[in-house]
């Protein structure tokens, strides 16, 4: 009897924490979605609403009336990020392959080496980075954000670590004796099985590409070029200091198509974060 | 049979190398081309916004000895570390305390799944625009956050959040905690589901406690995780950039400034120390490369402890297999 009774109150303070840490993570949300349609003397006289107003349009004129350009960023980040993302897993995986498939002298301390320089951020290297890019003349160049994404270290390692056990060596060698060449094995055989992998690292990919401020702030200089981060950090600027409503309404556009995209993906999204960590 | 398969490996050999140029073509290129070049401006005084000659330093570690005498960079690296400490502790209790829950074999938490999708979802909006958002929550002295103290009748006045160094410093040691614990949870949860059943039913018929089997059994058994983590919380934690900088820009008096702000400021406003910049990034690179290199240890020597334990196993198996 006293067992039980001591349960419920754990259970009832289980329940507390996680229903807290969720308003959490919802709240801020909430409180930025409602005030992008409310005006900024509404948000001044009380900064939270639970109900939205009808100030939406007007936010919006005055926040495309300056600087800030959704569309512009939404292609510019859609296209870096795409591209990258391709890059990262099919060049990813076909390293990988080579590492699973093929006995070759230098495997072994290749590998080593992968796993050695996993951890090293881009950032510490940008300011070669950017002197290299800079004299190439090449800094507004969105190939700059996309092609590093084809020597992808931990997501090489990530591969390796899938391909072993899924691929089966046998039905490498039965295409060979039906004459496929080694490269159409890998495109037709190998990719197919390895799509889970590969969509888990995609989405990956795609969120980081995404979010990614550090590098497009460093190189790209052309307004033409930004990227959605970088849209997002004008809002920081003064122009847009006492417009409330229209710096909440900006917030709101890059933050709805991430919080839409993830309600559909969570599940995988949180599956990818568990298998990752197997490798740990 | 053997000797055909080796033949037949060593005829395909050349694919193995041919399948990696792509890779490693690019990683010389756009990873190692860069470390070497920033290593080099290190030693150089290279400096000025659209500069492209430089020549080496008579003393070539002076602008090591200048950043490392530079009070900003002392103050940005003792920030970055105290932000990162305040953010990581409560992330890795919170996430203990919802992984030894949403895992108790005995009591399950109803929608579960529902509140792992809402606690991970901070991690995956865009930093840039959390940071922003955080700045107008806490504003003066109408943001969100005075308006629901003033309600509730906690606090009578507004308060100047922004302007006051802890509290600045830890809204950003919160808003990392806020975006990192729900990730921090899924791997440690992926961790205890790993974890053979057999050793907790063995605990419960032994007569362990819900607490005594987290303590002893549980956190013992992954181990190795939360070391991962916690590398690679701090790798990440001293590479925060995205947060401090959009936030308070540094401020307020350099509280939120972090290495990698300094490193940017350095670098691409002001004078454009191109070459100090460099010799912090390079500093940078030696206190990450050690800690990598600790992981990397520590993860071999399990693979190890593996190898041994299975040898013993094997052992014990032929052992028994006699009697």
């Amino acid at each position: 009897m006293k067992k039980n009774r001591s349960e419920t109150v754990l259970k009832i303070v289980m329940y507390i924490v996680c229903i807290i840490l969720s308003i959490l993570s919802i709240m801020p949300f909430w409180i930025m979605i409602m005030n992008a349609t409310r005006s900024t003397t509404e948000i001044q006289q009380h900064a939270i609403s639970l109900l939205p107003s009808s100030y939406t349009m007007k936010n919006l004129s005055i926040l495309l009336g300056k600087s800030f350009n959704p569309i512009v960023g939404f292609t510019n980040s859609a296209l870096i990020s795409i591209g990258s993302t391709a890059c990262a897993i099919y060049f990813s995986a076909l390293t990988a392959y080579s590492l699973v498939v093929y006995d070759w002298k230098l495997k072994r301390p290749f590998f080593s080496f992968i796993m050695a320089v996993m951890m090293i951020p881009a950032q510490i290297t940008m300011i070669g980075f950017y002197q290299m890019v800079y004299k190439a003349q090449m800094t507004n160049n969105l190939l700059m954000l996309i092609l590093p994404a084809i020597a992808s270290p931990s997501m090489v390692f990530f591969m390796r670590q899938y391909i072993q056990p899924a691929l089966s060596l046998e039905l490498v060698n039965a295409a060979r004796i039906d004459g496929a060449k080694e490269f159409r094995i890998f495109n037709t055989i190998a990719l197919p099985i390895l799509k889970p992998a590969l969509a888990t690292q995609a989405i990956f990919s795609f969120v980081s590409s995404w979010n990614n401020l550090f590098t497009p702030l460093v190189l790209l200089t052309n307004k033409d070029k930004y990227t959605m981060p970088i849209m997002v950090s004008l809002l920081r600027g003064d122009i847009y200091k006492t417009e409330y409503g229209s710096v909440y309404l900006g917030l709101t556009l890059t933050v709805l198509p991430s919080i839409i995209v993830y309600l559909f993906l969570s599940k995988y999204i949180i599956e990818g974060v568990a298998m990752g960590s197997v490798k740990g | 049979m053997k000797r055909k398969k080796q033949l037949g490996s060593t005829k395909y050999a050349k694919y193995g190398y041919i399948f990696c140029i792509p890779f490693v073509v690019t990683f010389l290129i756009f990873s190692l081309y860069p470390i070497i070049y920033t290593t080099v401006i290190g030693f150089t005084d290279f400096k000025g916004l659209g500069a492209t000659s430089f020549r080496f330093l008579d003393d070539p570690f002076q602008n090591f000895k200048l950043i490392l005498a530079n009070p900003s960079f002392i103050t940005a690296l003792k920030n970055t570390l105290k932000m990162w400490i305040f953010n990581f502790i409560p992330q890795m209790l919170i996430a203990l305390l919802l992984t030894a829950w949403f895992t108790d074999r005995r009591s399950k938490i109803k929608g579960q799944g529902i509140f792992k999708v809402l606690f991970y979802m901070p991690n995956i909006i865009t930093a840039a625009t959390v940071a922003i958002l955080f700045n107008s929550l806490f504003g003066y002295p109408m943001g969100p956050v005075n308006d629901l103290l003033i309600r509730f009748g906690i606090i009578d006045e507004p308060i100047k959040f922004l302007i006051n160094k802890g509290i600045a410093q830890g809204i950003v040691s919160f808003i990392q905690f806020w975006m990192w614990y729900g990730y921090t949870m899924v791997i440690l949860i992926s961790g205890v589901l790993g974890i053979s059943p057999e050793i907790f039913e063995s605990a419960s018929v032994d007569g362990a406690n819900r607490v005594q089997t987290f303590f002893y059994i549980t956190i013992p058994s992954i181990k190795t995780i939360l070391l991962f983590t916690l590398v690679t919380s701090l790798i990440g934690g001293l590479n925060m950039f995205d947060i401090p900088k959009l936030f308070l820009l540094g401020g307020p008096d350099n509280a939120t400034l972090t290495t990698s702000v300094f490193i940017y400021n350095q670098a691409f406003s002001g004078s454009y120390m191109y070459n100090r910049a460099a010799a912090a990034s390079m500093i940078m690179f030696v206190i990450i490369a050690i800690l990598s290199a600790i992981l990397f240890l520590a993860l071999r020597d399990r693979d190890e402890d593996q190898i041994r334990k299975y040898a013993k196993e094997q052992k014990k198996l032929m052992k028994e297999g006699r009697k």
